[in-house]
């Protein structure tokens, strides 16, 4: 670890300018992460053992946030199942269609810049609009689907019956999660060694055989991060469901309950710390995962 | 939302030419990838042209034939009206008021991190760099309680903030920004860093350099393909951001863009051909960035492996 990196012997190393330069322009950014990440989401985890309506006293409750959550709250249970449908579809459907548009256009086709552009620009528009223009295509009265589908008199009501609206959500996520995954494969596909694929062709290996025993075992540092990326994605997913219905009826996500909580008029922070405390801790599992990854990646550099 | 762990590939040498091209691959395989791939192309393009192709088109029109008839009107009428029905100007200004100085200082202090992660070999240097990397993993909703408690509670003075607080001031949200995308910018800095020759460095510290210098005289020039791939990234994501203006701006007249186009909803009818000109508009922006700097945004995502 860099905590035993070399000191260059017998120099000193920093006149006092230098470390006041260091103090400065290192304390700032630490002090500010400090006090606008690490800080917060410690007070998160003491706010969850309080009931606390924003203005009045605080009350230390305990664990009372957490009994209620599990037991008297009813948007928690379907919030999680969705958080999980959520991961679940990232995860298995568009994350590998990602990686599949990556090992097509890494295969050297025409127009492959066109296609990569396309497949990008979804990353870049803010889900507020991705919501929008999944309003557009997937409303009731005229959207566009139900005319495609030819069924403007009996339409199906995508984004209200509660049953199918939180698939369609995922699609729209997954039409901006697909072209971000593709271009972290691609950038690692193109820096996989040209000479590992013909030993393996010369081997007598098939095409497919290649890429899964040979290609994708070295992409592994990249496999970590669109791993993380897929449950962080998936952990965070709010913009979407809070632009076409606040997160009701149906699209209900732990994200969603914590910002009702304290937003709301109802100003619950306590308990809303306390949703926030059980994301906090979901996402942690993934954070650690990554980290020891890029520990060990920097050891080796 | 900023749907922000954005990582970018970690460093790698670059990959050997291969001692001989490769072999012409197979002719048909090649057809159904290109046919494949348009598909896909089109059904990605649809929704944006669909929005595009109906705020053309006034709303008795797409009502009585569909989204899918041949224009009788054309007009760029919503686009007027979107502009200045929800205030849009005014939201932009906003947005810009927010964006610029965030990218900004991000970039400043995070490349000074960097440096002093990847260049200075200071002791703690990694834990450092998983301090910050860590944060900007945090789920927003995790940090936005105390954040909002915490802000309602920092008194500003009247020309800083008319609502005499942190909290409903644009300060609270740039603040929030670049803390919250330190985190990776550091991470994406410190990785390009690493990969400069040590000696530059080295020859400076010889000819008696400071710190400071070292960091803005000769390590920060070499980063600019870094920093500008960094500030398109930062920009869009910014840009879009919506959660932190909702939860730390109360006055309607200080939401970011993103925020403005609820006002396009009528309370009892919503002319969706309106709405599509309104997310049109608040999309262009960073489409254009995105279309103009396409190579600093691939860039930014992937940096490090796709060196030289």
């Amino acid at each position: 670890m860099a905590l035993t990196f070399p000191r260059r012997a017998g120099r000193r190393r920093f006149t006092r300018r230098d470390l006041v330069v260091l103090g400065v322009l290192l304390g700032i950014p630490v002090l500010l992460d400090i006090t606008v990440v690490w800080g917060p989401a410690l007070a998160s985890i003491g706010l969850s053992f309080t009931a606390w309506d924003g203005i009045g006293d605080i009350h230390w409750v305990g664990g009372d946030n957490y009994g209620n959550l599990v037991d008297n709250y009813p948007p928690f249970w379907p919030a999680v199942r969705n958080n999980v449908l959520w991961l679940l579809f990232l995860g298995l459907i568009a994350t590998p269609f990602g990686l599949f548009l990556a090992v097509l256009i890494d295969r050297g086709i025409r127009f492959s810049r066109f296609y990569q552009s396309v497949f990008y620009m979804p990353v870049v528009l803010s889900l507020a609009v991705v919501g929008f223009i999944a309003q557009l295509v997937l409303g009731t009265d005229q959207g566009a689907l139900n005319t495609l589908l030819g069924n403007r008199d009996d339409p199906v009501d995508w984004l209200g019956d509660s049953r199918l609206n939180i698939w369609m959500m995922m699609i729209a996520a997954s039409w901006r999660h697909v072209g971000y995954v593709m271009i972290l494969y691609l950038a690692g596909l193109k820096s996989v060694d040209p000479a590992l694929k013909e030993a393996a062709a010369i081997d007598g290996a098939g095409e497919r055989q290649t890429f899964f025993r040979v290609v994708l075992p070295t992409l592994r540092p990249v496999n970590v991060i669109v791993g993380v990326i897929t449950v962080i994605e998936a952990l965070r997913a709010f913009d979407i469901v809070y632009a076409v219905n606040k997160g009701r009826n149906g699209l209900e996500l732990l994200s969603v309950l914590i910002t009702d909580n304290i937003i709301g008029e109802a100003g619950r922070i306590g308990f809303g710390s306390a949703i926030a405390v059980v994301l906090l801790v979901v996402s942690l599992g993934s954070i650690v995962t990554f980290l020891v990854q890029e520990l060990r990646g920097a050891r080796e550099t | 939302m900023t749907t922000d762990i954005r990582t970018p590939v970690p460093v790698r040498p670059p990959a050997p030419a291969p001692l001989q091209p490769p072999r012409p691959r197979r002719r048909r395989g090649r057809w159904g990838a290109q046919i494949f791939l348009t598909a896909v192309s089109l059904a990605f393009l649809a929704p944006l042209l669909l929005a595009v192709y109906a705020s053309l088109r006034p709303y008795q029109e797409t009502a009585r034939y569909g989204y899918f008839s041949w224009p009788r009107e054309l007009s760029f009428e919503y686009y007027r009206r979107a502009f200045t029905e929800s205030g849009m100007g005014k939201y932009f200004v906003n947005t810009l008021i927010i964006t610029v100085p965030a990218v900004i200082v991000t970039l400043f202090l995070a490349a000074f991190v960097a440096f002093a992660v990847s260049r200075l070999r200071l002791r703690g240097g990694l834990l450092l760099l998983v301090f910050f990397t860590a944060g900007n993993l945090l789920p927003q909703q995790v940090i936005a309680t105390p954040l909002y408690v915490l802000f309602n509670s920092i008194p500003l003075p009247w020309w800083m903030s008319d609502s005499l607080t942190m909290y409903d001031s644009h300060w609270a949200v740039i603040v929030v920004n670049i803390g919250f995308q330190l985190g990776f910018c550091v991470f994406v800095l410190a990785n390009f860093m690493r990969t400069l020759p040590q000696e530059i460095l080295e020859a400076a510290v010889v000819d008696g350099a400071g710190v400071w210098t070292q960091f803005w005289r000769v390590t920060l020039p070499l980063c600019r393909p870094a920093l500008a791939a960094l500030a398109t990234l930062e920009f869009t994501w910014i840009y879009n951001d919506f959660l932190w203006a909702l939860i730390f701006i109360s006055d309607p007249d200080k939401l970011p863009i993103t925020s403005s186009l609820n006002n396009l909803r009528g309370q009892f009818f919503t002319d969706y051909n309106l709405l599509a000109a309104g997310s049109v508009l608040v999309a262009l922006p960073t489409v254009l960035v995105f279309l103009l700097l396409q190579r600093h945004f691939v860039a930014g995502l992937t940096l490090g492996s796709t060196k030289g």
